[in-house]
């Protein structure tokens, strides 16, 4: 079964956001850009950009008829500033034009006088200037300063992870129509359309029931469309009140990524005690995420981070705090991990600090400290529950050859003075759910009509990852009917409401249950009318290849459907499904956030030149715990793609601004994603064979992937650590993050020393 | 144009759209916009391209950086054509069958890298270095790939086009000139205040980005003049406007420190396009193969309307993309001399491939029978506002024995050479740092070899 989509793929004629049939008349928007990171606006003056032909109106913060704000959590994001730009690049006007082109150069009619600000352009700005969004936030267990006090060994270090641009091939798309009743349809490429719906609504000053927000699919989104799509969607909407025309913007390349918020950057100071063994006594982490200007999603982002910092290994003292740091930059959001990546890379510091200082091999330091029974409660109170990894961890080793490969590589590295090896193996817990509780529910619409086809309604988007496929598969499955009865349609706020993000690897987890239990609904409808029939109990009728069963006799799933119709059952129904056990005290800091756990491992291989620092990953091994898969193709898609999104953010791609806050690698010449030539030919990826399914209630036994596999490539920066540390013999090996050629370099020159 | 198998009218387009932009507008929206810089190759399409031997080939090009007038007279293909109703072109099937695609946006240009690979029998990995994912690793993509080069090709509508290629007219669109001979273009060039415009994989960015480069462009790259290759016993002489995947093709082995290079020079629907002449004309400090003609004291033979003349490339770049070039002078060939000894290119970016350089760096060096050093040449790109040779360095090596002290020195003493500047790509310790280490590299890496 490919994806749902593949063949209009590759034919392009699978039709993304800014590609429908648009109305006659549809104009377009460009924003005037703020050149200063922090100022005040003193005045605004677009009667040039409006006298200009083509121009139909400019945008200003007066021009919203309801709330000025476009923040998901804490209402602190205004669509249009009216006082302070907080951000180079940042839209303070958007001119409505015929076409981007007039939209364009109009924008340098609208004169906007600045008053500059101090600005914090940096981690280092903020905690200098003590500029952070909300208060610190905490999670501790046991007791940290005792044990640590106790430990036979302290180590403290420091540690510095990069931002990462989404980099998604279709940029921020959206456009929004209004109807002769008043109702605005907007068409956004968003992971949220709720969210977009509300913040459309807010803004314009309706309510929700007057606003449809509907996705067709995305050109990838990867978190980048969690929220980041609101404001374009918003805008589009209050240009089309404003004009009375259909109005849409796709952001060029270089806008986009001026404007959007990316990976948060991350800087993690520890304190860590052991035992002789390696063993982990005591964890003091301090963290600091780069929130940018606003707080969009920056709490739940820090919050994954610190409850990941721990990654697979258990410590029952314990103490993580962390902060947002407020900067004139745009602001950080949703990332593939969602802080996770940050919070495991921290914790993978720590682990290779500890093997090095005690000249341990850093392999068996990570199995020492697995979770593992009577060791399974993580700092956040939580039990690793399905606890898969101690094994899956053998298997990968054994499968890899990691064994007879280290001495390979041992023996390469004594006889070559210039060029070095590293092997490395790291593992993954990623919790799966949504931190924030609310957002663990779902909702389906499926109709069956007279013919016996069907549609299917559910409140995820597709961005890439396969989820359309993954419920057609469900509703096949549940119905007993071929995929090509079941016609996917595109997600819209008034099929199914109040919907949450596609995010957190739980978009099949929670959208599957609610279509699965829609279908089974109309199953038991079905069911009394196939045993009527054809003679029998209802619950004998099994639903397969198209057709009812009833004990030895058939009809076709359509016969049933037409004489369920002609008995007046309704054929539509919708599913609901909310995620059993999770709860989470935010302020605690302590609760049960995720509903199970995910778990892989991979080995990474590479090779580093002593000249240049250039690296070249040789082979890389993966093992995936996915549950009993719904498909496996496109599961291994996933964690494909994810290993290689993980490798861009630790290697070679690298966000750098100017002195002045502004964005200089704002374009793929610039700013470098992994192409074909950085993925190794040797690459392996298994799925790991499960001696039981899941214990958890799990749609199919399958369990979430969009985001674990991401931070896989965790053992690829080790192996470039480990290539590092045979340049000489240190027994602490710092390396930068990303680690560019010219990091590599730096790191190489330190372990001369 | 023909477009799909149909001849288009042109006259009415705007000279300086994209074919990309233009493309959308006539909704074959099948070819994407990722960036519109040609980084990405989302708007690959497939050019019809005749070689000198007279066969046609599909080269792939980014449509974002080809301006309607230089599509006049061109054949091209887009995503669009290649099935028929419900029948897949077989580098479609392949994609479909080994889940090449995820959100789908970058897959039509893979198909188009993949299908003008499968034409000419191509599908290692840098049939799709200039295609950009990030949904799959490009690991499916390159299964896809293999499975197709195990697969016997037939003849199809699209061998057949390749067979029967003729180019449809060739004019010029509206101040966009297509001079198909150097007297020509050198009127054309002298009656108007125009702009050279050779493959436009440089001023196409410009265009593609909606800034104003002249009010009359006059296109060299049709010029049969500017488009000979030959190779000598002591020296190849290269057309300006040869495009950079035929010298990978047809150099092959002739000058080491290119075959080093090219594979790693921008990505192939560039190299498709790109020249040397280009790459001269724009004098990038950081165009790859500028260091390669330091290196090989290339020269450069140029036609203005005072006639021809030949300059030495050392002197030629006078400063930040500044050239000894007069005004309406065009770059015809360049010259390069085959040497003996140790050459070798080498070229350090964040990313492997289809990524600008850090440092670029070309190094010749001939001992004598004494083992001493008898002739050297260190040149080097992303180090300076020009590309940039280290004479002081290499004056001092000259007549010396390349051993390990003398090394140590040379390497101290290129570290100091330069001033290199601090930017978005890398530091400016770094750059020093390579300036000296990439020689190091080199000598180690070749001093044994005879």
């Amino acid at each position: 079964m490919t994806h749902e989509s593949a063949r209009g793929h590759v034919t392009g004629s699978a039709v993304f956001t800014d590609e429908q049939a648009m109305p006659a008349r549809f104009l377009r928007l460009y924003p005037v850009q703020s050149p200063h990171a922090h100022a005040r606006i003193l005045a605004i003056d677009r009667r040039a950009a409006l006298a200009s032909p083509g121009v139909h109106a400019v945008l200003l913060a007066d021009d919203i008829p309801g709330e000025n704000n476009t923040g998901p959590i804490v209402h602190d994001e205004p669509l249009l500033p009216s006082d302070v730009v907080s951000h180079v690049g940042q839209a303070v006007a958007w001119v409505v034009a015929d076409n981007h082109v007039i939209a364009q150069s109009a924008t340098r009619l609208v004169h906007v006088a600045y008053e500059p600000l101090p600005a914090c352009l940096s981690i280092d700005d903020a905690l200098t200037q003590e500029s952070f969004h909300l208060r610190p936030a905490r999670v501790e267990s046991g007791e940290v300063d005792a044990a640590l006090a106790r430990a036979p060994h302290r180590l403290r270090g420091e540690v510095r992870c990069g931002g990462q641009d989404h980099f998604y091939l279709e940029t921020q798309a959206s456009w929004a129509t209004i109807d002769g009743e008043g109702i605005v349809e907007v068409t956004s490429s968003t992971q949220h359309p709720s969210e977009t719906q509300a913040i459309v609504a807010h803004v314009l000053g309706i309510p929700s029931h007057r606003v449809v927000c509907r996705c067709l699919r995305m050109g990838g989104g990867f978190g980048g469309k969690e929220t980041q799509a609101n404001a374009f969607a918003a805008i589009a909407a209050l240009a089309a009140k404003v004009t009375g025309y259909a109005v849409g913007i796709q952001l060029p390349r270089s806008l986009d990524m001026q404007l959007t918020g990316k990976r948060h950057p991350f800087l993690g100071r520890f304190e860590v005690g052991c035992d002789a063994d390696g063993k982990l006594l005591a964890l003091d982490v301090d963290m600091v995420a780069d929130g940018g200007w606003s707080c969009d999603l920056s709490p739940p982002v820090l919050m994954r981070a610190m409850v990941h910092v721990d990654n697979a290994y258990v410590c029952a003292n314990t103490r993580v705090v962390g902060r947002i740091a407020r900067t004139h930059l745009p602001s950080n959001t949703a990332f593939r991990g969602f802080g996770g990546p940050q919070g495991m890379l921290i914790g993978e510091e720590i682990l290779d600090r500890i093997a090095r200082h005690l000249r341990l091999p850093p392999d068996v330091v990570r199995e020492r400290n697995f979770y593992r029974p009577g060791f399974e409660t993580t700092h956040y109170g939580q039990p690793v529950v399905d606890n898969h990894l101690p094994e899956l961890w053998a298997q990968l080793k054994h499968s890899s050859a990691y064994a007879q490969r280290r001495t390979e590589i041992d023996a390469f590295n004594a006889n070559s003075q210039t060029r070095k090896r590293g092997l490395a193996m790291t593992p993954v817990k990623f919790g799966i759910s949504f931190n924030k509780t609310e957002y663990n529910q779902a909702g389906a619409l499926v109709l069956i009509y007279q013919d016996g086809s069907i549609q299917l309604n559910h409140g995820g988007t597709e961005m890439g990852q396969g989820l359309h496929t993954k419920m057609i598969a469900v509703a096949a499955r549940v119905l007993g009917v071929n995929r090509r009865h079941i016609q996917i349609m595109t997600t819209r706020t008034d099929k199914v409401p109040n919907t949450s993000a596609t995010a957190a690897s739980s978009g099949a987890d929670l959208n599957g249950q609610a279509i699965k239990a829609a279908c089974e609904t109309l199953r038991q409808r079905l069911a009394p009318v196939a045993a009527a029939m054809l003679g029998g109990a209802a619950d004998e009728a099994r639903f397969e290849d198209d057709r009812v069963t009833v004990r030895d006799t058939s009809l076709s799933f359509a016969e049933v459907v037409q004489a369920a119709y002609r008995s007046r059952i309704s054929l539509a129904a919708t599913g609901y499904y909310r995620t059993p056990v999770i709860h989470w005290d935010a302020v605690a800091g302590r609760g049960h956030p995720f509903y199970y756990f995910a778990f892989g491992a991979a080995v990474s291989e590479v090779e580093i030149c002593g000249y240049t620092g250039v690296h070249q990953l040789r082979r890389v091994d993966i093992l995936h715990d996915v549950g009993t898969s719904i498909h496996e193709g496109i599961d291994r898609g996933q964690i494909e793609g994810g290993f290689v999104q993980g490798l861009g953010w630790l290697t070679c791609e690298e966000l750098r601004f100017a002195a002045n806050g502004r964005l200089l690698t704002d374009a793929p010449s610039t700013y470098k994603i992994p192409t074909t030539s950085d993925v190794p030919i040797d690459f392996r990826v298994d799925l790991y064979e499960r001696s039981a399914p899941p214990g958890t209630d799990v749609i199919f036994g399958s369990k979430g992937v969009g985001e674990p596999p991401l931070m896989l490539a965790l053992s690829v920066r080790e192996a470039l650590r480990d290539a590092v540390a045979a340049f000489g013999t240190a027994r602490e090996i710092a390396l930068d993050s990303p680690a560019t050629p010219e990091a590599i370099l730096r790191a190489i020159e330190r372990v001369r020393e | 144009m023909r477009l799909n198998f149909q001849l288009v009218d042109l006259s009415d387009a705007d000279p300086t759209e994209s074919l990309l932009r233009w493309l959308r507008r006539q909704r074959l929206t099948g070819t994407k916009e990722g960036c519109g810089d040609g980084d990405c190759g989302a708007c690959t399409v497939a050019l019809v391209e005749t070689s000198d031997d007279g066969k046609a080939r599909f080269s792939a090009i980014n449509a974002c950086l080809m301006p309607m007038g230089a599509m006049v007279g061109r054949e091209v293909v887009t995503v669009e054509s290649l099935a028929i109703g419900e029948v897949l072109h077989p580098v479609q099937q392949a994609m479909v069958d080994h889940a090449g695609s995820q959100c789908g946006y970058c897959t039509p240009g893979f198909v188009m890298s993949l299908f003008c690979g499968y034409y000419a029998g191509d599908f290692d990995d840098h049939v799709i270095d200039g295609n950009l994912c990030r949904c799959t690793g490009y690991l499916p993509i390159r299964r896809a790939a293999k499975a197709l080069a195990a697969e016997p090709r037939g003849a199809d509508r699209f061998s057949a086009l390749l067979d029967q290629h003729q180019a449809p007219e060739t004019t010029s669109l509206g101040t966009f000139h297509n001079p198909d001979n150097i007297a020509d273009a050198l009127a054309l060039k002298v009656a108007h205040h125009a702009a050279w415009i050779a493959s436009g994989t440089d001023l196409g960015v410009a265009l593609s980005r909606g800034q104003h480069i002249a009010s009359v462009l006059i296109a060299i790259d049709r010029i049969p003049e500017l488009q000979c290759l030959s190779i000598h016993d002591n020296h190849a002489r290269i057309g300006a406007g040869v495009p950079l995947s035929r010298l990978e093709r047809e150099l092959v082995g002739v000058f080491p420190a290119l075959d080093h290079l090219l594979p790693w020079f921008a990505a192939r629907q560039i190299k498709n396009r790109a020249s040397l002449g280009g790459n001269l004309g724009s004098a990038s400090p950081i165009g790859d193969l500028l260091p390669w003609l330091l290196a090989q004291d290339a020269t450069i033979e140029v036609r203005g309307p005072m006639g021809a003349r030949e300059l030495a490339v050392d002197g030629f770049f006078e400063g930040y993309r500044q050239t000894a070039l007069q005004p309406d002078e065009l770059i015809v060939a360049v010259r390069v001399p085959r040497v003996r000894g140790m050459q070798a290119g080498y070229k350090v970016a964040k990313r492997r491939g289809d990524d600008i350089s850090i440092v670029a760096a070309v190094f010749v060096l001939v001992l004598d029978d004494d083992c001493r050093i008898a002739h050297v040449r260190l040149a080097y790109g992303g180090v300076a506002a020009v590309p940039i040779r280290a004479k002081a360095v290499e004056a001092w090596l000259l007549g010396r024995a390349l051993d390990e002290s003398v090394l140590q020195e040379a390497v101290a003493r290129l570290r100091a050479e330069f001033t290199p500047l601090d930017d978005h790509r890398a530091s400016a310790e770094y750059r020093r740092a390579l300036v000296g280490n990439l020689f190091a590299q080199f000598v180690a890496e070749h001093k044994e070899a005879p």
